[in-house]
C-alpha cells in the first residue's frame, strides 16, 4: 500500500462558505489527506463536521477556498470549468446519500444510468442503452427496469441505481457520501457487499463517508475522524476503532451503541456535555477544547497539528496529549 | 416530585396490554394490512422496545394506541388495548383523564416538525399543563421551566422564552421530552427519538430517558430500527416484520437466544465488533412482502434461508419457548429440522403457545 504512489492528495485543503456580513462557515479547514490507490478510507464525524464538504471539494463539486488537491500527482483545478468536469468526471465520481432526492424523478432509470455516457463518451444511443442495461444487471436489477421511473423502486434499489449511475463511466476514485444511512439494516448489507464486489472487480478507490462507526470500520482500510472541519485522528480502521487516541474519537466510539445488551448495560456512560459548536465562530486552539474531558490550558490557545504517534507512525492524532 | 403510582408498582396485570391489534388502510389500490395481529404487554416502569424495518407497522401500532392514526383511511379491524385493565382503543379519555398527553406521552422522531414554530418552547410545555390539568398560566409556565431543567437544558428560564428555531436538534428533542413528561404519563412512547441525532447527542438523550424513567417511574415504549439502541435501553423486545410480531421476549432472550430467522438475519447483516475484519456481512436478500396482499404462510418465508414447504402455505403462529419468549416460526414445530444457530425451548420443544 505504501509503495504505490498516492491516488488523491489534499494538502491544506480549505473550504469556507460565505455568509452575509463577511462571516464565514469554516466547513473544511486546512485538511491534509492522502488516499492510496485501491484503498478505502472511511470518514466519520458528526453532522456539521465537514465530511461531505471535504468529499465534494475533493472531486470539484465545490471550488476550494485555499490549499491544493492532486490526482496521481496532477494538480486539480481550484474551480472546475465545464471542460474540467468533462475530463475528471470519467475518473472521479460520487454516490449520494439520499436515494430519494438524488435521482431526477422525471428521468427514466435508463436515462439516469446512461446520462454519464451520453455526456462523456462517443457511444451511440444503442450502445448507451446496452451498457446501461448491463450495469443494471451488474448492480442486481433487471435490464427491463430501464423504462421505469425512480419512484417505482425501493430505497435499496434506488441506491443501486445511484451506484450504477456513478460507476458506468468506470471511474477510479469514488466518494460515497453516506451511501447506506437511509437504508434498513438488511438492505445496508446488500449495498455494502455490492460496493465491495465492485471495488474488487474494478479496482476502485473509495472515500467512504458515514456516521455508523461499526460499518466504517468494517468497510475501510483506514479511518479518519473529523470534528468541526478538521481531521483529529487517522489510522488503520481497526486500530482507531479499538484503541482510539483522540479524546473525541474515544467518546465517539463509546457513544456507539452495540447490539449486545450485557455489554451495553455494564458500559459506563461516557456521554459528553454540549454539542458541536457553530462552524462560523470556531473556538481558538483545539476545536474540541470546549467539550474535551481532558482539556489543558494549552488546548485553548494553540491549535494541535495532526502528527504521527511516537509508537505507531501509521497513526496520526491532532491532540496536545500526544505531543512529544 | 413523586409520581410513582401505587397501582403501577403492585404486581398484577401489566400496565398496558395490546391483544391481536389489526389495522388496515384503505387506498385506491386496495387495503394495506399494516398491522396484522400484534399482541404485547408493557410492565410499569419498564422499557419495551419495538424493533423492525421501515414499513413493518411499528409506528402504526403505537399511533393507533394513541388515537393518532387517521380514520379513515385507517381502520381498526380487530383487537383490544387495555391500560390498567380499561379499554383505550377508540377512546380519548379514561376516568376523566385524557389518554393522549396525560396517560401516554409521546416523543416523535423529528423534533423540528413536531413542535409549533410560532410558540415559545415554554408556552408549548405550559399549554399541555393548562389543557390537561387546568393549571393557571403562571403556574404552568413555572413548571415548564422546571421540566426543561429536568430535561437538562442549560439556562432553562431563558430557553423557555425562545422559539424552536433557536434550538439545536438535540436541544429540541430534550424540549419534546419535557413536553411529553409534563403530565407525568404512565407510559412514554418514543418513536425513533434519536434517529435524527448524532451518536454523542443520541447517548445524551438515551441517558436522559433512562434517568427520567428512574425518577418518575414511567414505562417507555421505544420504537427503533437500531439494535444497538435496543440493547442499551430495553428490558423487553418485540421484533416486528410485515405487520406481525416475529419474535418477542426479554432483551437477553431475543439477543442471545434468538429464535426467529429474521432476528438471526439482522444480526448477520450487521458488522460485529470482534477484531477479525473479514467476516463477510450476510445480507437478507429480497425485500419485505407487499402488505396489500400479504402471503398466506409465514411473511418471512420468501427471504428465509431455512424455509420449508409448510412455511409458504400456513402461518406458523407464535410458538412459546418459555419465559415469555415467543417466535413465529415453523422451525419450532415438532417435525422441523434443527437449525444450529436457533435457540429452542429446552424441555418442551415446539410447544405451541
Amino acid at each position: 500500500m505504501t509503495a504505490a504512489p498516492p491516488l488523491v492528495v489534499a494538502d491544506k485543503l480549505t473550504k469556507y462558505f460565505q455568509l452575509s456580513g463577511g462571516r464565514q462557515i469554516h466547513a473544511v479547514d486546512q485538511v491534509t489527506l492522502t488516499v492510496h490507490e485501491k484503498e478505502v478510507v472511511g470518514l466519520v464525524g458528526e453532522s456539521g463536521s465537514g465530511k461531505s464538504t471535504l468529499g465534494k471539494t475533493l472531486i470539484g463539486l465545490h471550488p476550494r477556498t485555499s490549499g491544493t488537491a492532486s490526482y496521481r500527482g496532477e494538480a486539480l483545478p481550484q474551480r472546475y470549468q465545464p471542460e474540467d468536469f468533462r475530463r475528471w468526471a470519467k475518473k472521479t465520481q460520487m454516490i449520494f446519500q439520499d436515494p430519494y432526492s438524488s435521482l431526477n424523478p422525471r428521468m427514466t432509470v435508463g436515462e439516469i444510468v446512461g446520462e454519464g455516457l451520453k455526456l462523456h463518451s462517443t457511444c451511440s444511443a444503442t450502445e448507451i442503452r446496452d451498457r446501461a442495461g448491463d450495469w443494471l444487471k451488474r448492480v442486481g436489477l433487471e435490464p427491463d427496469h430501464m423504462s421505469r421511473y425512480p419512484h417505482e423502486f425501493s430505497g435499496g434499489q434506488r441506491q443501486r441505481i445511484g451506484i450504477a449511475r456513478a460507476l458506468i463511466l468506470e471511474p477510479e476514485f469514488v466518494v460515497c457520501d453516506e451511501p447506506i444511512s437511509a437504508l434498513d439494516v438488511s438492505v445496508q448489507a446488500q449495498v455494502v457487499n455490492l460496493l465491495d464486489e465492485l471495488k474488487t472487480s474494478m479496482g476502485l478507490t473509495l472515500l467512504f463517508i458515514a456516521h455508523d462507526l461499526s460499518m466504517v470500520r468494517y468497510v475501510s482500510d483506514r479511518m479518519a475522524v473529523m470534528y468541526l472541519g478538521v481531521i483529529v485522528e487517522i489510522g488503520p480502521a481497526s486500530d482507531v476503532f479499538f484503541s482510539p487516541k483522540h479524546p473525541y474519537t474515544e467518546i465517539l466510539v463509546a457513544s456507539n451503541p452495540e447490539p449486545d445488551p450485557l455489554r451495553e448495560r455494564h458500559r459506563r456512560s461516557e456521554t459528553i456535555a454540549g454539542e458541536i459548536p457553530s462552524p462560523v465562530d470556531v473556538p481558538a486552539g483545539c476545536r474540541f477544547s470546549g467539550r474535551c474531558p481532558r482539556v489543558m490550558d494549552v488546548c485553548r490557545s494553540v491549535t494541535p497539528q495532526l502528527l504521527p504517534l511516537a509508537d505507531a507512525t501509521d497513526r496520526q492524532v491532532a491532540c496536545h496529549l500526544f505531543a512529544t | 416530585m413523586t409520581t410513582v403510582q401505587p397501582q403501577d408498582i403492585a404486581a398484577g396485570p401489566p400496565l398496558l396490554e395490546v391483544d391481536d391489534l389489526r389495522v388496515e388502510f384503505d387506498t385506491y389500490g386496495g387495503s394495506v394490512k399494516a398491522v396484522r395481529g400484534v399482541s404485547f404487554s408493557v410492565a410499569a416502569g419498564k422499557t419495551l422496545a419495538i424493533v423492525g424495518e421501515s414499513g413493518c407497522g411499528k409506528s402504526v401500532t403505537v399511533q393507533t394506541l394513541m388515537g393518532l392514526t387517521p380514520m379513515p383511511p385507517g381502520r381498526i379491524t380487530s383487537g383490544r388495548a387495555r391500560l390498567r385493565g380499561v379499554d383505550i382503543l377508540g377512546r380519548t379519555e379514561i376516568g376523566g383523564r385524557e389518554i393522549r398527553g396525560r396517560e401516554i406521552g409521546m416523543i416523535f422522531q423529528d423534533p423540528m416538525t413536531s413542535l409549533n414554530p410560532t410558540m415559545t418552547i415554554g408556552r408549548q410545555i405550559a399549554e399541555t399543563l393548562e389543557v390537561h390539568r387546568g393549571w393557571s398560566r403562571k403556574r404552568a409556565l413555572d413548571r415548564a421551566v422546571e421540566l426543561l431543567d429536568m430535561a437538562r437544558i442549560p439556562e432553562a428560564a431563558q430557553r423557555a422564552n425562545q422559539y424552536p428555531f433557536e434550538f439545536s436538534g438535540g436541544m429540541l428533542q430534550r424540549a419534546m421530552i419535557a413536553v411529553a413528561i409534563a403530565c407525568e404519563p404512565a407510559i412514554l412512547i418514543a418513536d425513533e427519538p434519536t434517529t435524527a441525532l448524532d451518536v454523542t447527542i443520541q447517548a445524551q438523550v438515551l441517558d436522559l430517558l433512562s434517568d427520567l424513567q428512574r425518577d418518575i417511574g414511567t414505562a417507555i415504549i421505544l420504537i427503533t430500527h437500531d439494535l444497538g439502541v435496543v440493547a442499551r435501553m430495553a428490558d423487553d423486545v418485540v421484533v416486528m416484520y410485515a405487520g406481525q410480531v416475529a419474535e418477542q421476549g426479554s432483551v437477553e432472550d431475543v439477543f442471545y437466544r434468538s429464535a426467529h430467522p429474521y432476528m438471526l438475519g439482522l444480526r448477520a447483516a450487521m458488522p460485529s465488533n470482534s477484531s477479525d475484519r473479514r467476516h463477510r456481512l450476510l445480507p437478507i436478500e429480497g425485500s419485505p412482502p407487499d402488505l396489500f396482499s400479504p402471503p398466506t404462510g409465514c411473511a418471512y418465508a420468501a427471504r428465509c434461508p431455512h424455509a420449508m414447504r409448510i412455511c409458504s402455505t400456513t402461518d406458523p403462529g407464535a410458538f412459546s419457548l418459555g419465559g415469555g419468549h415467543t417466535a413465529r416460526c415453523w422451525l419450532h414445530g415438532d417435525k422441523a429440522p434443527r437449525v444450529p444457530q436457533l435457540a429452542y425451548a429446552g424441555a418442551a420443544p415446539g410447544l405451541k403457545a
